[in-house]
């Protein structure tokens, strides 16, 4: 009887053929799945970035590139990383999984949910070509790091920065679209029942990242339109011999900027925060503390932006002011950290992949706080700027933090995805290579940062050669790992060799993405369920 | 269905307009960043021409030495320099000191020059009747000027404050022809940078 309800279901699943399905597609799986494939682009694309920078740094000297190309890597790799990598991956995971957990039918805005992603690929093709020009020889792109501080990108900027200028308007429009419509879906399409204090945590923390978006996307734009106008319209926003200031560019940056760390890092808080209950079979602990943490995290983020320029000779009195504001940001933070850890406080453990990236975010996003709070330190700050040690701390943040949430969010999901149970021994494989590796890759740059080591450099001195060896072996092995993941992903894709998926997938998963068959059918939730 | 609709309109709507509000917030940061460092004095930014309301008391009991500072910035090919390196003021005294600044090149050159005051807590109390630096200055070609600035110490000053530097840079005012010369001179010169030293990279570890 049931098979026949199951055939049923499948007659009804109207998917549109050939490439029509993916350009034109208001499918809120469709979209997430393309989301989730541009980011995986996007990060072999930076990573194969990362490790021309780390085989130039393998030896003190120049080896394989100018000082000119290695800035375009780094300044390449940051962008193509936060941009195209990080931020992709979440709204994919949002357009995936948002819906079906309140118990939504799609998004909200489906046709706006189309061009938010398609307009990444152009964002994208504009800001990589101009390095393939630069390859050709026809003159520089971005290498001005990824932060773009004026007068580095306005008066000293090549001419490819207009394309970075359009690139970034792009993807913040692609952002922003992304943002209202998940704010829209949360708001208007949770099933009856579903109140706000019982949507699950990773909801709720894409409900506070995509306001933070509305907020602080915005003001990107603002900042690089006025580098716009710099550059081509005589304005002088950011020029002295016109009246302005190059600080006040690096104050509105960072206005945007530091918020943007935590649209980084608050949905990888929520997968956690799914993860870590559903393999210690427990209820998470202190749901509301969670809440209010991630709110609180959300408000600070906009009152610490200073503390990336306490080198700029501020007042005392101002950086003080941003010293304890950043400060306090890690109360909220610890008490998140905390209540992961209670929730797997006597819980039945078990250690399947998810978990496991879960476990290890937990301990290296820790270690990637400690080192923020140390940066946070005003005097100590002016030994660490600009240092190796800063560009440890948030690589052990966005990697082992944000990347490292996503990778444990794929392996949760997937089965609920493809239908199909991922080979859990390469998963065990690509977990502790990475790991291993990924603390090999950033654990010295600590020493060097705090020996003296600037960011940015393509030539060091002597004695900084062995750690940076050291780091480039990381790298390397490190980079290489994730083919473990995408030859994962592929075989579970197509499912020939692997055990299928029930619809709970893991024994101790609860919520309503768990009570749809596996894969999740191509329109779900038709009927909206009730949430007791 | 339509409620919905309806419902998800209102919600694109209003946050529509805070996206608007938040990219307008963005500009106004830079008036806001003025008005604070001119509030603060932080940034060591000074205040523009100062008309004085009242006759301010000398104060001959404190004495504060000025320092002057007379820079170009990248690109600027004029001589430019402070004919008196210091002066000892008592605060509410009018002071004038002299800089000299000449167009060496044989074009005419819309200069402009930015004060900066330190330490940052005296940018506030230290206050400019007369100054060169209110307005773009011109300098025909081979042109030398005295450029005069006027200015009185606020007796109000910190009575920590024993020094003062006073530092001016000129700038080739932006948008002006000169301007337009040294960007295509920099873009060629980046270009020229790039371009040969990809292809052959000296240093001693790729020569053995």
């Amino acid at each position: 009887m049931s098979a026949v309800i199951e055939e049923h279901h499948d007659d009804h699943d109207h998917k549109p053929t050939g490439i029509g399905r993916w350009l034109f597609s208001t499918n809120h799986k469709d979209i997430g799945t393309m989301y989730l494939w541009f980011s995986f682009t996007m990060l072999f694309i930076g990573g194969t970035l990362a490790l021309v920078i780390r085989a130039e740094l393998f030896q003190p000297g120049l080896q394989f590139i100018d000082p000119e190309m290695f800035n375009q890597m780094t300044t390449l790799h940051g962008l193509i990383m936060v941009f195209g990598v990080i931020m992709p991956a979440f709204v994919g995971l949002a357009n995936w999984m948002v819906p079906l957990m309140i118990g939504a039918p799609d998004m909200a805005l489906p046709r706006m949910n189309n061009w938010s992603f398609w307009l990444l690929p152009g964002a994208f093709g504009l800001l990589i070509a101009s390095l393939i020009m630069s390859l050709m020889g026809m003159g520089s792109a971005p290498n001005f790091g990824w932060t773009f501080y004026a007068p580095l990108s306005t008066t000293y900027g090549p001419d490819s920065t207009d394309f970075f200028i359009f690139s970034v308007h792009m993807m913040g429009i692609s952002s922003i679209m992304g943002a209202i419509n998940i704010i829209a879906t949360i708001i208007n399409m949770r099933a009856p029942g579903m109140t706000y204090m019982k949507m699950p945590i990773f909801v709720w923390t894409w409900f506070i990242t995509a306001y933070l978006l509305i907020a602080v996307m915005p003001v990107l734009a603002g900042v690089v339109t006025m580098m716009l106008t710099d550059r081509n319209f005589g304005t002088s926003f950011f020029s002295a011999a016109g009246g302005g200031d190059p600080v006040l560019f690096q104050h509105v940056f960072w206005f945007f900027g530091h918020p943007e760390v935590y649209i980084m890092i608050l949905p990888s808080f929520g997968i956690i925060s799914q993860i870590v209950p559903t393999f210690s079979r427990k209820k998470i602990f202190g749901y509301s503390s969670m809440v209010y943490a991630t709110s609180s995290i959300a408000f600070l983020s906009f009152i610490v932006w200073a503390h990336h320029m306490f080198t700029t000779g501020m007042p005392v009195a101002t950086e003080l002011f941003f010293m304890y504001a950043t400060m306090l940001i890690a109360v909220p933070t610890g008490v998140k950290v905390f209540n992961w850890v209670s929730t797997m406080w006597q819980g039945s453990l078990t250690f399947e992949t998810p978990m496991l990236f879960a476990i290890a975010f937990i301990f290296l996003f820790t270690i990637g706080g400690f080192t923020g709070l140390m940066l946070a330190i005003v005097p100590a700050d002016f030994q660490y700027h600009d240092t190796y040690f800063v560009v440890a701390h948030f690589h052990y943040v966005l990697v082992t933090g944000a990347l490292y949430g996503i990778f444990a969010a794929v392996y949760f999901w997937i089965p609920k995805w493809t239908g199909n149970m991922y080979d859990e021994s390469l998963g065990k494989w690509h977990f502790w290579v990475s790991t291993i590796s990924v603390n090999v890759l950033f654990f010295p740059m600590h020493f060097v940062g705090l020996a003296g080591m600037p960011r940015r450099i393509p030539d060091y001195n002597m004695q900084f050669a062995e750690f940076n060896q050291i780091a480039s072996i990381g790298a390397f092995v490190f980079g290489f790992a994730q083919l473990i993941l995408l030859y994962n992903v592929i075989k579970t894709i197509r499912g020939k060799s692997t055990e299928k998926a029930t619809d709970q997938v893991w024994e101790g998963a609860e919520g309503l993405e768990w009570t749809l068959p596996s894969p999740a059918p191509f329109h779900s939730f038709t009927t909206p369920p009730t949430v007791k | 269905m339509s409620k919905m609709t309806a419902e998800n309109k209102k919600i694109v709507q209003n946050l529509s307009f805070v996206v608007l509000g938040m990219f307008c917030f963005g500009f106004a940061l830079v008036p806001l960043y003025d008005v604070f460092c001119e509030y603060t004095g932080l940034n060591g930014k000074t205040g523009v021409q100062y008309v004085s309301e009242e006759q301010m008391q000398v104060d001959t009991s404190r004495k504060i030495k000025v320092e002057f500072l007379a820079n170009t910035n990248d690109g600027m090919p004029w001589e430019f320099k402070a004919l008196t390196y210091s002066v000892t003021v008592h605060p509410g005294e009018l002071t004038k000191v002299d800089f000299l600044a000449r167009n060496t090149t044989n074009r005419d050159i819309v200069g402009r020059a930015t004060p900066s005051v330190s330490p940052g807590i005296a940018a506030n109390y230290f206050q400019k009747t007369e100054c060169f630096c209110f307005t773009e200055q011109v300098l025909k070609a081979g042109e030398e000027k005295i450029m005069p600035v006027a200015f009185i110490v606020d007796p109000a000053i910190d009575e920590d404050v024993h020094e003062i530097t006073l530092s001016y840079t000129f700038f080739i005012q932006s948008g002006s022809e000169e301007a337009k010369v040294l960007a295509e001179n920099r873009a060629a010169s980046i270009n020229d940078t790039i371009a040969p030293s990809s292809k052959n990279l000296s240093t001693p570890l790729t020569q053995h």
